[in-house]
């Protein structure tokens, strides 16, 4: 048993899953939206790297750059065009008709795809696959660790933005209380759709690492949402750097899991989850009662 | 010169009638005060022209343009700032925060952060404290403030004295009275009587959504404004 | 009356049609359970699926021990219910889209735990070779009457809860859940008995879904699949409302039969109308036909309606 390797790996996975649990903070953060597709974006991002990729023999690092923004645009359309009315038809819809996106988007990509599982592992050179060696059973991995920085500064930059930009306290604002940022000349509107895009662009940039550090397939979707899920929860919603928090104690739950029999990994993420919402319902940095 | 014009307002909250065919009309430095007995249909109307309820029927003409179907945001960019009844203060930003967030696509004019802390001189050791931790006559300094910050050519007041301490009333209407002396268009609602007539040129009452009383506030008794305020009919009959 | 004479089916038409009328009263069970936890209860739950295994896996351990494949189909049923009651001591302590997400995380956790258990075929799937005592004419129809009378019980069931004060109180739930509360409605109890009576009859539809199928997996039986059948019977056919998703079930049932065959373009098909009807036709094909003509075939003593709006409660606000 190499408990101090396991939990160093899940140090690292953390990173992914705080990642992957950024966007779909934001979301709810911002608009109270859960959004159920979240997964299947970040799997739709992963594709898109992919199809870059296959044609142009570039760097997938390189190819993200475009998909960042294509997603951005993505979110900001989806937002304007589809969650703006669910949000006005009642506190529920925006749950059935992210369900129901996320069933279109999970057939539509095993249409267009097939259901062959990919990996763009092999296509980033060095980083992927070479680790610091640090003693005999400890070795870290240099994508891991580029990982968890992009996590950071990524959580970083929002934060940055949160609090500095003007767009960024607007965002706050609306946030806080959209009928009354409305009456100070705030369009809550584009708000919303702003963060949507972000929401959406930091899920397509966690798919992209899902195709370099793993695999994917087209329904790979909701095993990512669950994750990304339970990361948000147990880190506290509402907390941006909750995201990280949760996203650490899953990832560590999951090595530690796998030290006992690789085949309870995920379940013991899922115990962990389940504990802290019996425990403590608004997580470890969570500030106020989660609602809806 | 006209800023306001309200013709035939009509709003609704579900089925039950708020404001009944309104009409009047606001000219350039005017104060207004609206007063009437709770539910009369106060909070309702100013949320209207603001652009936070929609009116089932009636026009809202501001500067000479029609902005009934506007959102509020583009209304608060054209020159209407609303201090919402209950401050309404984004709890979690800080004042200057606050100010900041409706600074920022403001119109051209005077205000700015620091001229909102001369007005209000209580703010500036509160800058950066937390909206949410401020006592109730340091959050209306902050919502009228932050509603300068838009630099309005109307600002609408929701209850001014509501839930404040005397002394901080005496303080908010100081600054009150400074802005009304420089020239704004302000129509401001009061429960306080005394203090709305005090510092206004008219005064609309309303009741049961309708104006039921206008006049200058010089010319109107204090006692014509109470029997309209609660429905008693008077010799002339209710407007 | 009409029970009567789906009674004889089995009698009197071929395997072909017993079959899928079977899968349709199991469509019919899931539609009145789910618009029971999202309609009345304001509960949207994701994780159904949970019970649907249950009551299958469940039908496969008892028939591991020993215990006639029928009998065993009764137990594993009870059984799904009875897990319902100290699972909703956890989830019922959130609302929303966290109650939707923990649902489909015990769904999960369930699916994993049965998956790693060699004696239930782990992941590789299992049947109920029990059932070969019967010939498939016998077990076709014992199935079909089985499917029938879970049906009309669970119907039933919920015709009674609702009509009864707890229907009353749900609604005041429903419509306010702090103003109820404040005048003594007893929220969590109201909700407790929904989310059981739907573990109840979640597990029926597996434990006969397992009947009708003879071969399961954890993956399938598991799968989320079922929750999107679900939203979409009860979407389409109108939630709140207690017809509603006896018609949905009807057209799921229908729309199965004709375009199953598209593989995935029926999938997205189906996402796309539930988003459709969620954002246009939020009371479903039988809420629009209700409004129009004042229509009222069970007479559920008050107009239960639809999603909780927010819309409506801010009438007027721009």
């Amino acid at each position: 048993m190499n408990w101090v390797n396991a939990v160093v790996q899940g140090i690292l996975l953390g990173g992914f899953y705080a990642l992957l649990a950024c966007g779909l903070s934001l979301m709810f953060g911002v608009m109270r939206i859960i959004n159920l597709a979240h997964g299947d974006l970040a799997v739709l991002g992963a594709f898109l790297v992919w199809v870059a990729v296959d044609h142009t023999d570039v760097s997938p690092f390189l190819a993200l750059v475009p998909v960042l923004g294509l997603m951005y645009g993505v979110g900001y359309a989806l937002q304007r065009g589809l969650l703006e009315r669910s949000l006005r038809a009642g506190v529920l819809v925006p749950l059935l008709t992210t369900f129901g996106l996320a069933i279109v988007i999970q057939n539509l990509l095993l249409e267009i795809f097939s259901p062959d599982v990919r990996s763009l592992g092999g296509r980033t050179g060095g980083v992927t696959t070479t680790s610091w060696r640090i003693s005999g059973d400890l070795a870290i991995s240099k994508l891991g660790v580029l990982i968890l920085a992009v996590a950071i500064t990524v959580l970083g930059g929002l934060h940055l933005f949160l609090t500095h930009a003007p767009a960024g306290r607007a965002m706050r604002a609306t946030a806080q209380d959209v009928d009354t940022a409305e009456l100070v000349g705030i369009d809550s509107r584009a708000v919303y759709a702003r963060a949507a895009g972000i929401s959406v662009a930091v899920a397509a940039l966690a798919g992209a690492f899902l195709a370099i550090r793993a695999a994917f397939d087209p329904s790979s979707g909701p095993t990512q949402l669950i994750f990304a899920f339970e990361a948000v929860v147990i880190g506290g919603f509402g907390s941006l750097w909750g995201t990280l928090v949760g996203g650490i104690v899953l990832g560590v739950s999951q090595t530690i899991g796998a030290e006992i029999d690789p085949q309870y990994s995920i379940l013991a993420g899922h115990l962990v989850f389940l504990t802290v919402l019996a425990v403590r319902g608004r997580g470890i940095l969570g500030a106020r009662e989660a609602i809806a | 010169m006209t800023v306001l014009s309200i013709e035939g307002l009509d709003a609704r909250h579900g089925l039950l009638q708020a404001v009944r065919n309104v009409s009047f009309e606001v000219a350039e430095g005017e104060t207004i005060a609206l007063v009437g007995a709770n539910g009369a249909g106060k909070t309702t109307l100013l949320r209207t022209i603001a652009g936070a309820h929609r009116p089932a029927a009636g026009r809202v003409v501001f500067d000479g343009a029609e902005v009934t179907r506007l959102r509020a945001y583009r209304r608060v960019r054209a020159g209407i700032a609303l201090v919402p009844e209950g401050r309404r203060l984004f709890p979690e930003l800080t004042v200057e925060e606050n100010l900041l967030v409706a600074g920022a696509k403001a119109r051209a004019g005077p205000w700015s952060v620091s001229k909102v802390v001369e007005a209000f001189p209580l703010l500036e050791p509160l800058r950066k404290r937390r909206a949410a931790s401020l006592s109730g006559g340091e959050q209306q300094a902050t919502a009228i403030g932050r509603a300068l910050m838009t630099n309005p050519r109307l600002l609408l007041i929701d209850e001014v004295s509501l839930g404040l301490a005397p002394l901080a009333v005496d303080a908010v209407y100081r600054s009150l009275e400074t802005l009304i002396g420089s020239g704004a268009t302000v129509i401001l609602v009061e429960q306080d009587l005394a203090r709305g007539m005090a510092v206004a040129d008219r005064v609309l009452c309303m009741l049961e959504g309708r104006i039921v009383l206008q006049g200058g506030a010089g010319e109107l008794t204090r006692d014509e404004v109470t029997a309209a305020y609660f429905g008693v009919r008077s010799q002339e009959g209710e407007a | 009356m009409l029970l009567v004479a789906l009674a004889f089916v089995p009698v009197l038409l071929g395997a072909n049609a017993t079959q899928k009328l079977t899968l349709l009263f199991v469509l019919v069970i899931l539609a009145a359970m789910w618009n029971a936890l999202a309609g009345y209860g304001g509960l949207v739950s994701v994780g159904q699926q949970a019970y649907i295994g249950l009551g299958a896996y469940g039908t496969i351990y008892l028939a591991n021990h020993n215990v006639a494949p029928y009998p065993a189909l009764l137990l594993a049923t009870v059984f799904a219910g009875a897990v319902g009651l100290p699972v909703s001591y956890l989830v019922l302590r959130m609302r929303g889209g966290q109650f939707a997400i923990a649902t489909w995380v015990v769904a999960e956790v369930f699916a994993i735990v049965v998956s790693l258990d060699k004696s239930l075929g782990a992941g590789t799937g299992t049947s109920l070779i029990e059932l070969n005592r019967y010939t498939p004419d016998e077990r076709r129809a014992y199935t079909y009457w089985l499917a029938l009378g879970a049906m009309t019980f669970l119907l039933a069931l919920l015709f009674v809860l609702l009509r009864s004060r707890l229907g009353a109180s749900l609604q005041a739930i429903r419509d306010d859940e702090e103003a109820a509360a404040s005048v003594g409605v007893r929220v969590m109890a109201g909700k407790r008995i929904l989310y059981v009576v739907a573990a109840l009859g979640c597990g029926a539809a597996g434990a006969i879904t397992l009947s009708n199928t003879l071969f399961i997996q954890p993956g399938s039986i598991f799968g989320i699949q079922w929750t999107a059948y679900m939203i979409f019977m009860v979407l389409v056919g109108g939630l709140g409302t207690f017809e509603g998703p006896i018609l949905g079930a009807i057209i799921l049932f229908l729309v199965q039969d004709w375009f199953a065959d598209r593989g995935v373009w029926y999938l997205v098909g189906l996402g796309l109308t539930a988003i459709l009807f969620a954002l246009l036709l939020p009371h479903g094909l039988w809420g629009a036909l209700e409004e129009r003509f004042s229509l009222r075939l069970l007479p559920v003593g008050y107009r239960v309606r639809g999603l909780p709006s927010r819309a409506r409660a801010a009438e007027g606000d721009a």
